[in-house]
């Protein structure tokens, strides 16, 4: 759970987290099952109880999945949840739009804009490969953000989604 | 001139011959030309036959003959020709020749149908509004980007799924803030707009006994952005037991042969046998028990259960109902659909309940959608009627006794009212008792009557 919480870190702050679990609908929490971890309103986990543990595929909306070292992967399907909070955000122009979508990376030539004082290597669903000011005088054909996820997996990994 | 064109119509050959050339040498044209001819003959039987060639033998030529042109298997052509008028029956099968259009859902928990239009037709497709739904998209031709891959579609604004599909849904008409099942779920079209008609409140389970087939659930539940859903991969037989009387409302989409969307899947035409059809028909009458079950009949926005199937056969979908029917305290109730066809009342040696009208049928020749099935059934108590070992029938007292029950559990408050209610029940039973000392009597004075007479006639003869 700690690798969790520092990993929603990196993308959310611990006021943004809070906000994510004590919501106006009720209370959410975090569940852990078959090594993926759900974003649960406890009013649901209530009502799933009665059902057998090996009958459930999904509860909720899953945030990530821990892999077999012991690391949290986000995916893809927590975007809708932690876009709102996330404090640093690269817009692809429109043009370049289905290339990320295809699964490629970011070049400088793709970006329409980055938020200022980005470092780098901030992560989230995407890594930022240079830092904003490094963007200023990267040539065009340079990487800009490594991919990571996209939701193009709905399509390309939609057995592996969750 | 009338009577020599038609003669020239008459020139079929025989049975056999027909058999003959079916297995040596099949022409198209010759086949359809016959199939045109018998059909004009069966139409006014009396004045275009053939000498005194019997009906039985035109007809089985036309069997066969459709059999061969359109490629089903002779169980299949026998079912559906039993289930529509012989003018009909080639329509239908013309249709299932031609695919259906596309059509799209819109998302209303992420979107408009206006909106997503244009969005859409700025990309280059081709799509009209569905005048029955507030949600549905035709879409004639599809832009630069396949549908199934816009970002619209990656973004969940929609998802694909067949006209027919909307039908269930709008019968369950699912309410906010409830407790709703999908039975057979996969791969989420009709779940998901349950839940966007739920507004993401109450609690969906969708379930599908398929493990792989939950994965398409999955990723579409995901892309939707649906958040009150727990999807489960269970035997949707253990529900019953799991859960009893524990949701408000349960859709089952039951597996079925798939008679209906033989446009979809020409597999069909030739792979059923009665066999396949009798495994269903259990399956799904084990099904629709099972939600029956879990349904609360006292929920106070709910206590309905809507079946449905895409096959047109009524082995799976009338016979099915009429078992529910028999087996518990339900009654079929209108699905508010203005679309297809009532069910069959009666069909062929088949007699089904009156309210059997209630449910739908609709067919791909008269609606331009798949073939399906929607009933909706009201639980009305939650008690399960005994039944009678030797004639499988309910016997009447027992829902009598189920009906006190009822009225003890339902009307704690108004104990007076049950006082009533209960006398009431109690005179009716007593009436019922009076009845049958009645009948009981009738009969001994006609077997004591019969016994007379035969001693009469006894005498009579040995006078």
């Amino acid at each position: 759970m700690k690798r969790l919480v520092y990993s929603l870190k990196s993308c959310l702050n611990s006021d943004n987290i809070k906000q994510l679990l004590v919501r106006s609908d009720g209370h959410y929490c975090f569940r852990f099952h078959k090594d993926r971890v759900y974003y649960v309103s406890e009013k649901l986990l209530v009502a799933a109880s009665s059902i057998p543990f090996e009958g459930i595929v999904s509860v909720g909306t899953c945030f990530g999945k821990f892999t077999k070292t012991k690391k949290f992967h986000l995916h893809i399907t927590a975007l809708d949840f932690l876009a709102p909070y996330s404090p640093y955000k690269i817009i692809i122009k429109q043009s370049s739009e289905n290339s990320f979508l295809y699964g490629n990376h970011v070049l400088k030539s793709g970006m329409a804009s980055i938020t200022d004082n980005t470092p780098k290597y901030q992560g989230g669903f995407g890594v930022a490969a240079k830092s904003t000011t490094e963007c200023r005088v990267a040539d065009p054909p340079t990487i800009v953000a490594f991919h990571q996820a996209d939701i193009g997996e709905y399509i390309r990994k939609e057995d592996t989604l969750t | 001139m009338l009577e020599s064109h038609s003669k020239v119509c008459l020139e079929i050959p025989s049975l056999e011959e027909v058999k003959e050339e079916l297995v040596k040498n099949p022409d198209m044209q010759n086949i359809s030309h016959r199939i045109k001819d018998v059909f004009y003959v069966l139409e006014n039987f009396r004045e275009r036959r053939e000498g005194s060639r019997s009906r039985q033998e035109y007809v089985s030529i036309l069997e066969l003959d459709l059999c061969a042109c359109y490629s089903y298997n002779s169980f299949l052509i026998q079912k559906l020709k039993n289930l529509f008028p012989l003018s009909e029956l080639q329509e239908f099968l013309e249709a299932n020749e031609v695919p259906r259009p596309v059509t799209i859902r819109t998302n209303a928990l992420k979107t408009r149908r206006k909106l997503l239009a244009q969005s859409l037709i700025n990309q280059g497709a081709n799509v009209d509004v569905l005048n029955w739904s507030s949600v549905g998209l035709v879409a004639y031709s599809s832009g630069s980007v396949p549908l199934g891959a816009t970002l619209e579609y990656l973004a969940g604004h929609y998802i694909l799924q067949g006209a027919s599909s909307f039908l269930p849904v709008v019968a369950l008409g699912p309410k906010e803030n409830e407790k709703i099942l999908d039975m057979c779920a996969a791969p989420g079209g009709k779940s998901t707009h349950i839940a966007a008609l739920m507004k993401n409140t109450g609690v969906l389970f969708s379930n599908d006994f398929n493990k792989d087939r939950t994965k398409a659930l999955i990723g579409n539940f995901h892309r939707m952005g649906i958040t009150n859903s727990v999807i489960t991969s269970l035997d949707g037989r253990r529900f019953s037991k799991m859960m009893p009387h524990f949701f408000d409302r349960v859709l089952v989409d039951a597996p079925c042969s798939g008679t209906g969307i033989i446009s979809k899947d020409e597999h069909v035409k030739m792979s059923k046998e009665e066999r396949d059809m009798k495994r269903c028909s259990h399956l799904q009458k084990e099904l629709i028990l099972s939600a029956i079950d879990s349904v609360d009949a006292f929920s106070a926005t709910g206590g309905y259960i809507c079946y449905s199937t895409c096959s047109i056969l009524t082995e799976e979908n009338e016979e099915v109902i009429q078992y529910a029917l028999n087996k518990r305290n339900v009654k079929l109730v209108s699905t508010n659909l203005t679309i297809g066809r009532e069910g069959f009342v009666n069909f062929r040696e088949k007699r089904f309940h009156q309210s059997m009208k209630e449910t739908r049928r609709i067919y791909p020749h008269l609606n331009n959608m798949d073939g399906f099935f929607v009933a909706k059934l009201k639980k009305t108590s939650n008690d399960i009627p005994k039944l009678n070992k030797t004639d499988g029938k309910v016997e009447k007292n027992s829902v009598k006794k189920a009906e006190i029950q009822n009225n003890k559990n339902n009307n704690v408050k108004n104990t007076k009212n049950k006082k009533v209610g209960e006398s009431k029940i109690k005179e009716k039973l007593k009436k019922n008792k009076k009845i049958k000392t009645k009948k009981f009597a009738e009969l001994k004075n006609k077997k004591t009557n019969e016994k007379k007479k035969k001693i009469f006639h006894a005498k009579n003869k040995n006078s």
